[in-house]
């Protein structure tokens, strides 16, 4: 953990509006999905969820086969597919195809997987204005930070927050109403789609026989994005893509569900190329990049390659005790919480984060409600033991090591490691509580551990000598 | 080569090679109830209701007309090319712009109108949600830029949900560059997670069905 994370770690944890608002917003959001997936709304539930484990796995283990199949159906509607390595050659193609068209301003629908590889940083530096016009993501990027959850970018901010920013970068008078301020966004929005030469969305599936994008938004700017500038170019995560059409009846019914409550977003677009010929409107030009940046490096490892199942709904985030109190800038990497801890070390290899999967209880509530079904917590231990081992090859505590030491040459010497265990029972026995051990221990860190933790008991008689008497007794 | 990285480095991973064809697809999972027309409809109504959407069951082409010419009145409006709307007499009210195919008119006429209107290919009873397919006849712009839509629906268009949608459409993509699902006004709650309509798309919506 760097010093920064920690450093914010503790002010988020310190300051009690944050903490508030954190926790009314996960909150809201965990009774409206419990609301949602209740037996007698959605009784299916169950069922769903264990079919979209099958349809994601059987995606993933017979990946090569689908992107091609789905690269080929976006060819034959009159569409291209362009595969990246990494962010730099994904920012490299939109640059080029700006400069080749003479465009100056992109809009973008809310996509993480752009977040994953600061397009946004990467264009400005090209002279190209992108703007992100998702309300969350607009507010986000006025403010130069980076969304704070999943599914609700700007959880962290109040109206006020709102209202200054607003004031200061968009020259507007303070406004602390909410309408207003949506209306304001609206309205400048507005004009930069009616202006872009482009427009960039993500894509929560791309769908492989039939070339499509699906995205689905409730505000509305994922279509406009993708209705009024003559280009559109989605940006998307090779894991994204699901076999069929029909299988969207499985995942739509999950997605908004396991977000935020809604049945389903206000808006789905089912996209399969550019404008035909006969329609009216719609983008004259369409691309899909498909990015590796670090994921075909997850597929090979055959335990943790489910990770890539996840469609981003942020349940397990709303769910996370750890979340719900350190919050979502407390991660390194754009996206936080448990899903967060498991892919950020893997894209970025585990040692450039050791801490991440440990910033987690276990507590299995994110299993619980994953859509897809993902053994979060099974996926933490496996790489906690990773870290583990990484760190006992060469800096293993030295206390540790030690206190193993003095245990296996007691283990040897039955004699001693009898009386250590007799003086331990005399020192803890009778009431003797651990938390009752000499003031000198109630110090520091032991002593934070301690004031949360017993331990039981040792029994009056230990083993050995029970085991002694026992013999005792059948030889009589 | 990128193309052949990523996909290289995929197979290996995977232990695939070039060519090799899927495992077995996990089955189709569609779940189609048997739903008779009334309670389609007074389902439908009642999710679009719940979203703060308007509804109208229009006895007759005529009374679909009159409905929609009372809630446009003096205002302009842009309606979609769909013949529906021209039996119903709806694309030759005073107010209303119709029968465009060229995207830059549309384009400017979508951007000051204050009405949209248009049909819908389907409506799906169990989620309140609108199907438009783009098309000669259904623009994008006109459900997406005024700050009102208004569809009129055909009863007989109306299906139980999306499993049956894409049983009776398993391509979308053979028919339209665009299929488009909407449910409800344009919404957000990204400040303080307060609700409020009209962000991008339309802020109010009104589905009559004929
Ligand atoms: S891991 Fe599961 S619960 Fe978490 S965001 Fe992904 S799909 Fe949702």
């Amino acid at each position: 953990m760097t010093g920064a994370q920690e450093q914010k770690i503790r002010q988020t944890l310190d300051d009690a509006n944050l903490q508030l608002a954190i926790y009314t917003a996960t909150g809201r959001l965990m009774s409206h999905r419990k609301a949602a997936v209740a037996e007698d709304v959605l009784p299916d539930f169950q069922e769903l969820r264990t079919q979209a484990n099958l349809l994601k796995r059987h995606a993933i283990e017979n990946l090569d086969h689908y992107l091609e199949q789905f690269e080929s159906q976006v060819v034959a509607h009159g569409g291209k597919v362009i595969y990246a390595r990494d962010g730099a050659e994904a920012s490299e193609f939109l640059i080029d195809l700006a400069k080749k068209k003479g465009a100056r301003l992109m809009v973008k629908s809310k996509s993480m997987t752009t977040e994953e590889i600061d397009l946004n940083e990467r264009l400005e530096r090209q002279g190209i204005e992108p703007v992100e016009t998702d309300l969350g993501e607009y507010i986000m990027q006025l403010a130069h930070e980076r969304p704070y959850h999943i599914v609700a970018p700007a959880l962290h901010l109040t109206r006020y927050d709102v209202a200054d920013l607003f004031t200061r970068k968009l020259g507007v008078e303070r406004e602390t109403e909410i309408e207003k301020q949506t209306k304001i966004a609206r309205a400048v929005l507005r004009q930069k789609f009616l202006a872009a030469d482009i427009g960039i969305s993500g894509a929560n599936f791309l769908v492989a026989d039939s070339g499509a994008v699906v995205i689905v938004t409730n505000e509305g700017n994922g279509r406009m994005a993708t209705t009024l500038p003559r280009i559109h170019v989605a940006i998307a995560g090779i894991e994204k893509v699901i076999p069929r059409a029909q299988d969207l009846a499985v995942f739509l019914k999950i997605l908004a569900r396991s977000a935020n409550g809604q049945h389903i977003t206000v808006y789905t677009s089912f996209l399969a190329g550019p404008r035909r010929e006969g329609e009216i409107d719609g983008p004259e030009e369409f691309y899909v990049v498909l990015l590796d940046n670090g994921r075909t490096r997850l597929l090979a490892d055959r335990e943790k390659r489910q990770s890539l199942y996840c469609i981003r709904c942020g349940a397990c985030l709303n769910h996370c005790p750890v979340y719900r109190k350190v919050g979502g800038h407390s991660y390194p990497g754009v996206y936080g919480g448990p899903i967060g801890a498991i892919i950020t070390p893997q894209y970025l290899g585990v040692t450039h984060d050791p801490w991440l999967p440990f910033a987690s209880s276990l507590c299995g509530a994110c299993a619980e409600v994953c859509p897809v079904k993902i053994e979060i917590p099974k996926l933490l231990l496996a790489l906690r033991s990773e870290v583990v081992q990484a760190k006992l090859r060469d800096t293993q505590s030295r206390i540790e090591r030690l206190s193993f030491r003095v245990w296996a040459w007691a283990m040897r010497r039955p004699r001693i490691y009898e009386m250590l265990g007799f003086m331990g029972s005399a020192l803890l026995g009778g009431e003797g509580w651990i938390r009752r051990l000499p003031k000198l221990l109630s110090h520091g860190p032991l002593g934070a551990w301690l004031s949360q933790r017993d331990l039981p008991r040792l029994p009056a008689r230990s083993f050995r000598q029970l085991w002694r008497a026992r013999r005792k007794a059948g030889e009589n | 080569m990128p193309r052949e990285y990523v996909l290289h480095r995929t197979r290996t991973a995977l232990g695939r090679t070039i060519g090799q064809p899927p495992d077995p697809a996990p089955p189709v999972r569609l779940r189609i109830p048997e739903i008779d027309l009334e309670a389609r409809i007074a389902s439908l109504f009642a999710e679009i209701r719940n979203l703060a959407g308007k509804t109208h069951r229009a006895a007759s082409p005529a009374d679909a007309r009159a409905y929609v010419a009372a809630l446009v009145g003096e205002r302009s409006a842009v309606a979609s090319n769909a013949p529906f709307l021209r039996e119903c007499g709806i694309a030759d009210l005073p107010t209303v712009r119709s029968g465009i195919a060229n995207a830059e008119e549309l384009r400017a006429l979508c951007a000051d109108a204050e009405f949209g209107i248009t049909s819908a290919d389907y409506a799906l009873a169990d989620t309140g949600t609108l199907v438009l397919f783009s098309s000669q006849q259904e623009a994008r712009m006109i459900s997406l830029l005024p700050p009102v839509h208004i569809a009129v629906v055909q009863s007989g268009t109306i299906l139980s949900g999306l499993d049956e949608l894409l049983s009776r459409e398993p391509l979308p993509a053979e028919r339209s560059s665009s299929m488009v699902l909407i449910t409800g006004p344009s919404r957000t709650a990204d400040i303080e997670q307060i609700l409020v309509r009209g962000v991008h798309g339309p802020g109010e919506i009104h589905v009559i069905v004929v």
